[in-house]
């Protein structure tokens, strides 16, 4: 099985094939340069080395979410257009998954945050039993403040003799280590460490690792289905939903938001 | 090229309409496909660019293969993928270029990356394949205002400018000023055919020192006034007469400058193009203009004023037939000016 592998959700752009268990090849970039102008030229030079027929290839997977809504966009046209032309199935990827995959069979709880601006992060929780990725907490939007307080319990409130105990060390990875860093070391009172340079960012191998392991459980969806997971609505409906509860109208006419006229107004009705 | 033709897949998603078509040789139009995202942005009262991105990425891949559909073709008998890279809503723009990237490199199909404004001039070309340059070309959009000179074959002088809002632009607030709504251009449009154009006197702008150059502003800012002094002196408003007013006196100045700059130039034919050129009282308004002065008036139907994909491939043929084509870090320019490569 072969697949066309992409993740663009952060400041990294990368790119790998991926065959029967062999990443044929990779590419990742982490610089400023913006994803639409080197994902698809990184996408062509390692076909090139490869000599990828991309007929040849069985599913393209692509981190779907989290990330910066125009990263994950880029992504997700890019790849979106690639099943369209071969009449291929993409592959959903959970963003902080793919990243939890970085690690594999890591002996700790994985904790992917992503800096999602706004006083918060991307994090889910993940583990690796019998060599399976486990998601212990499904990805979402929080602060590092509510993240550290919820590991800070979860450990506190749980039996170490138990088994299925979540492990230790609290493995923390992904771009928003830099941000927060500070902060988890004052706030977090369980064992944790981070996670070395190979490892601490997106890798569109590890999308491919993980995008294989759903192919082959019948994870995917038709290229024209898909879309990105943004698990956040954007500012205009968060700001409609507010007015709506508060009543406020803006005061500049000419506001997109000024619905209602501010003069009465007769001959032609309204419509 | 099959039997000898050129047929470019185009894909535009530089506002809110996603939309693909698949044109023959530039000129034939094999199929037209549009999703409109305008309901959705009507809630806001206006174009909501995060929004717009998120529905693009949802419908694309549906627009696409409806085009591909309607013109009973597959991507192995395209010749070529072409895609709007800007000007526009950088979000917007990104999806469309990333998709028909991604596209062209899988089917080994070349790329051409297409100017938003020359695809507009370029609609008046389905319909009429009579017009060749030079020609006069006006186009007013949402977006854009510009008076220019269509020298050659995508090849253009540009003579004027609006120097604030656009001319579509000053509709959408007027009409959200006098509690119409979105889109404003289509419903003063409508408001107008019921009202007195001459009830109020609105100004007609000058800008100093550029006799084509356009302003909007100003007359946007005399609605409001007049607004204000109406709801000053408790009296009412006739909303027919106000939007009737108002564009008359947008349809005058785009009128007049067109016809000065024919006379200076000595040009025969004008071209209009862009969502503006839908509005009845412009079409309605150039005719005479240009009947009365002996110019030749192009304008395409109003499905080929608004933003489409089918105007995109005529532009892109004449970019292949030059044999320009982009290479694939081709990126969205929001900015992207006329003649710009």
């Amino acid at each position: 099985m072969k697949l066309i592998a992409l993740d663009s959700s952060g400041l990294v752009a990368s790119a790998a094939v991926y065959e029967d268990d062999l990443i044929l090849a990779e590419y990742t970039v982490n610089y400023k340069k913006t994803h639409s102008q080197t994902l698809l030229p990184m996408l062509d030079e390692l076909s090139k080395m490869i000599q990828l027929d991309p007929k040849s290839i069985d599913a393209i997977a692509v981190a779907a979410g989290p990330g910066s809504f125009t990263g994950l966009r880029i992504g997700s046209a890019t790849a979106k257009g690639l099943g369209l032309a071969l009449g291929k199935p993409l592959i959903e990827v959970p963003t902080l998954a793919a990243l939890a995959c970085n690690l594999p069979n890591a002996d700790g709880l994985l904790c992917p945050i992503m800096d999602a601006r706004r006083q918060q992060v991307y994090n889910g929780l993940y583990r690796f039993q019998e060599q399976q990725l486990v998601t212990v907490q499904d990805q979402r939007a929080l602060s590092i403040q509510e993240l550290c307080e919820e590991l800070n319990a979860r450990y506190e409130a749980q039996d170490p003799s138990d088994p299925d105990a979540l492990p230790l060390p609290v493995i923390f990875l992904g771009d928003g280590v830099a941000v927060c860093r500070e902060l988890i070391d004052s706030l977090l009172v369980v064992p944790h460490c981070y996670a070395p340079a190979n490892a601490n960012r997106q890798r569109a191998a590890s999308v491919a690792v993980l995008g294989a392991e759903f192919y082959n459980k019948g994870l995917f969806v038709n290229a024209a289905d898909h879309a990105p997971i943004y698990l956040r609505k954007s500012q205009a409906e968060r700001e409609r939903e507010q007015q709506l509860k508060t009543g406020d109208t803006p005061q500049d006419p000419f506001s997109r938001a000024a619905a209602t006229p501010r003069v009465h107004l007769t001959g032609q009705e309204q419509k | 090229m099959k039997n000898g033709h050129t047929d470019i897949l185009t894909i535009e998603t530089s506002c809110d309409e996603t939309a693909a078509a698949v044109v023959r040789d530039g000129r034939e139009v094999l199929s037209n496909s549009i999703y409109t995202q305008i309901s959705m942005h009507t809630l806001y009262g206006g174009v909501v660019p995060e929004l717009a991105s998120r529905s693009h990425i949802e419908k694309i891949n549906h627009v696409i293969e409806s085009a591909l559909a309607e013109a009973n073709t597959t991507l192995d008998d395209i010749d070529a993928v072409a895609v709007t890279y800007g000007p526009g809503l950088v979000g917007a723009l990104l999806v469309g270029v990333a998709e028909a990237k991604a596209i062209a490199w899988a089917a080994g199909k070349p790329l051409i990356g297409v100017n938003h404004i020359e695809g507009h001039i370029s609609a008046n070309y389905i319909e009429h394949p009579e017009l060749k340059p030079p020609y006069l070309g006006l186009v007013v959009s949402g977006g854009h205002t510009h008076l220019i000179i269509v020298k050659d074959w995508a090849e253009f002088e540009i003579l004027g400018r609006t120097v604030d809002d656009a001319a579509g632009e000053a509709f959408d607030k007027v009409a959200r000023a006098i509690g119409l709504g979105y889109p404003g251009g289509p419903k003063i449009d409508a408001v107008s055919k019921e009202g007195n154009p001459d009830a109020i006197h609105f100004p007609k702008a000058k800008v100093n020192g550029s006799e084509f150059d356009f302003s909007f502003s100003g007359i946007k800012s005399a609605v409001l006034n007049y607004l204000n002094h109406a709801q000053m002196m408790h009296e009412e408003v006739c909303a027919a007469d106000l939007a009737a007013s108002f564009q008359k006196s947008v349809v005058e100045v785009l009128c007049d400058h067109t016809v000065a700059a024919a006379k200076k130039y000595g040009i025969r034919q004008v071209a209009m193009a862009g969502g503006v050129s839908a509005n009845s009282g412009l079409r309605a308004g150039m005719k005479k203009a240009c009947e009365e002065n002996g110019l030749e008036l192009y304008v395409p139907s109003p499905i080929y004023c608004t933003d489409n994909a089918v105007m995109i491939g005529v532009a892109a043929w004449h970019e292949y037939q030059k044999g320009r084509v982009s290479s694939w870090d081709l990126n969205a320019v929001p900015g992207l000016k006329l003649g710009e490569r």
